[in-house]
């Protein structure tokens, strides 16, 4: 389990508590949070799941794959931070995690 | 027609778009009552892993479902299910109920999908004969995708070959009958239908192309063989059918709702009648970016019109309509494809198909109208927007994989 902080671009925060296993992006979708659309079901096809991680979690979310990558690149207002985040699946590290979702998506 | 002040709404239908539509709707600010009328016994479930992951057992039932029972508590949606919608009576404005129940309606949205081609030949009905469609569908597949067990697909769509993939993934015996040419045939060009047969068979998996099926054979009931017209015979512990679908338009055309394959819609997803709108396989929607109308089978449109309907009916802007798009997972393989390549006039293919990562453009008089691409997302992200755009591209530089996609992109200005 870990509590996931998901915050929209005007800053409004919700937090969920996300099962281990399930991505982000699931935990997100299944709680209504606005601004994760992911279109495809977390195939990594669409792109519609970006968010910005939180800094301190960036070597907790794990690697980039090739696909993803290439995802990215596409998406708009890419950042440093920026991640798919039907490719971070949720563990124990994941506890107090936020993500911010860019504005593209609202 | 304002239907602002609407405080009834039903959906027919708990696929993609009707789903959508649920959620559209209440993050859109609609209070009033809301009412889900589904056939399945399982709530609003994603449909594309049937085929995929979740075929091969990757994880539980409730993951596919969009949302879990606790929120359709939350937003106040009263949820029927395993319900059939026996009749839409225009003129009283209420959906009936097989037993007699009615429910009242302001404003309907019809998202019944679409439902499996019966295959026309003998056999047919034997115990073993699947169609891949639905959760109980793949509940009774399941049981039979053991190593060695002798699996033939009948059809070589989207649905087929990626069953196929799976079975083969699982360690079954995998024989594809197509009565076309080659597979995809009906969906794709030659290069990426010769691409998908070479990898099937370097998989392992038998592909008959031009083949003629007959009849399926039994014993006691269950089935034993694929018999071709030529009398070829094909061992079959299990035989799963994938020869299109058709779309659930009869509850529209019974009630003279506008009906041509597909249930017909104008831009904001509205029928005929101002009052019932139809989203998803079972619509037949103005294609704005092809100057044409047509029925799309994917997510992306079961969402579109999803979110298309639900704002007209709360009177807000009409959503963009973005190019159609589509996915597929074989293997390792991810084929994206954006747009639609009905009438390409010319095919230019980026990369080389024996790199697995490779892309078909298609265009009609200099203009991109669709891409396949294979492992390529940035092929397939760039041309959603150069679709949209309908500049004139040089073939010549499509096929230059030294320019980046982006750059190709870049250089053409947003529609």
């Amino acid at each position: 389990m870990a509590k996931i902080t998901y915050v929209d671009n005007d800053g409004t925060e919700r937090v969920v508590e996300a099962t281990n296993g399930e991505s982000v992006m699931e935990a997100a979708v299944k709680n209504g949070i606005p601004g994760i659309d992911a279109d495809c079901g977390g195939a990594c096809a669409c792109a519609t799941c970006h968010v910005y991680v939180d800094k301190a979690f960036m070597d907790k979310v794990g690697e980039q794959q090739e696909m993803e990558k290439s995802m990215l690149d596409f998406a708009e207002n890419v950042q440093e931070n920026s991640r798919l985040s039907c490719q971070i699946t949720v563990s124990d590290a994941l506890d107090g995690l936020k993500v911010t979702t860019p504005e593209s998506q609202h | 027609m304002d239907l602002t002040g609407a405080t009834r709404i039903v959906i027919i239908g708990g696929g993609q778009a009707g789903a959508q539509a649920l959620q559209s709707l209440r993050q859109g600010g609609y209070e009033g009552k809301l009412t889900l009328v589904a056939d399945e016994a399982a709530l609003p479930y994603q449909r594309p892993p049937l085929s995929k992951a979740y075929m091969k057992g990757e994880f539980s039932e409730e993951r596919l479902y969009f949302r879990p029972e606790a929120w359709y508590q939350d937003q106040k949606i009263e949820v029927i299910l395993s319900t059939h919608a026996a009749k839409i009576d225009r003129t009283a404005q209420t959906v009936e109920l097989p037993h007699g129940g009615k429910i009242d309606y302001d404003a309907l949205i019809i998202a019944t999908g679409s439902r499996p081609r019966v295959l026309p030949t003998k056999g047919a009905d034997l115990d073993g004969v699947h169609d891949l469609r639905d959760l109980s569908d793949v509940e009774r597949i399941r049981p039979n995708m053991i190593s060695g067990r002798k699996m033939v697909i009948i059809g070589a769509g989207y649905i087929g070959l990626e069953a196929a993939a799976v079975a083969r993934q699982m360690g079954l015996e995998v024989t594809v009958l197509e009565m076309a040419s080659r597979v995809l045939a009906r969906v794709t060009s030659p290069v990426m239908s010769e691409f998908f047969e070479t990898e099937h068979r370097a998989q392992g998996v038998t592909i008959l192309t031009g083949a003629r099926l007959d009849h399926i054979d039994g014993a006691d009931g269950k089935v034993t063989a694929a018999v071709l017209a030529d009398g070829t015979r094909i061992d079959a512990d299990i035989v799963l059918v994938g020869i299109g679908i058709l779309p659930n338009e009869e509850l529209a055309k019974d009630t003279g709702i506008g009906c041509n394959n597909g249930i017909l819609v104008d831009r904001d997803a509205r029928t005929s009648d101002p009052r019932v709108f139809a989203a998803g396989d079972c619509a037949s929607r103005p294609l704005v970016h092809f100057g044409r109308s047509g029925r799309l089978e994917s997510v992306h449109n079961a969402i579109e019109q999803g979110k298309l309907a639900a704002a007209a009916i709360l009177g807000k802007p009409r959503p963009a309509e973005d190019c159609p798009w589509f996915w597929s997972d074989q293997y390792d393989l991810k084929l994206q494809i954006a747009g639609l390549s009905q009438d390409y006039d010319e095919i230019v293919v980026r990369g080389d198909p024996k790199d697995r990562k490779f892309a078909a453009f298609y265009l009609r008089n200099g203009t991109l109208i669709a891409v396949d691409a294979v492992n390529s997302p940035p092929e397939f992200l760039a041309s959603k927007k150069l679709i949209m755009s309908g500049a004139k591209l040089a073939p010549a530089v499509l096929g230059d994989t030294s320019v980046s996609m982006k750059d190709i992109a870049a250089a053409v200005p947003a529609a």
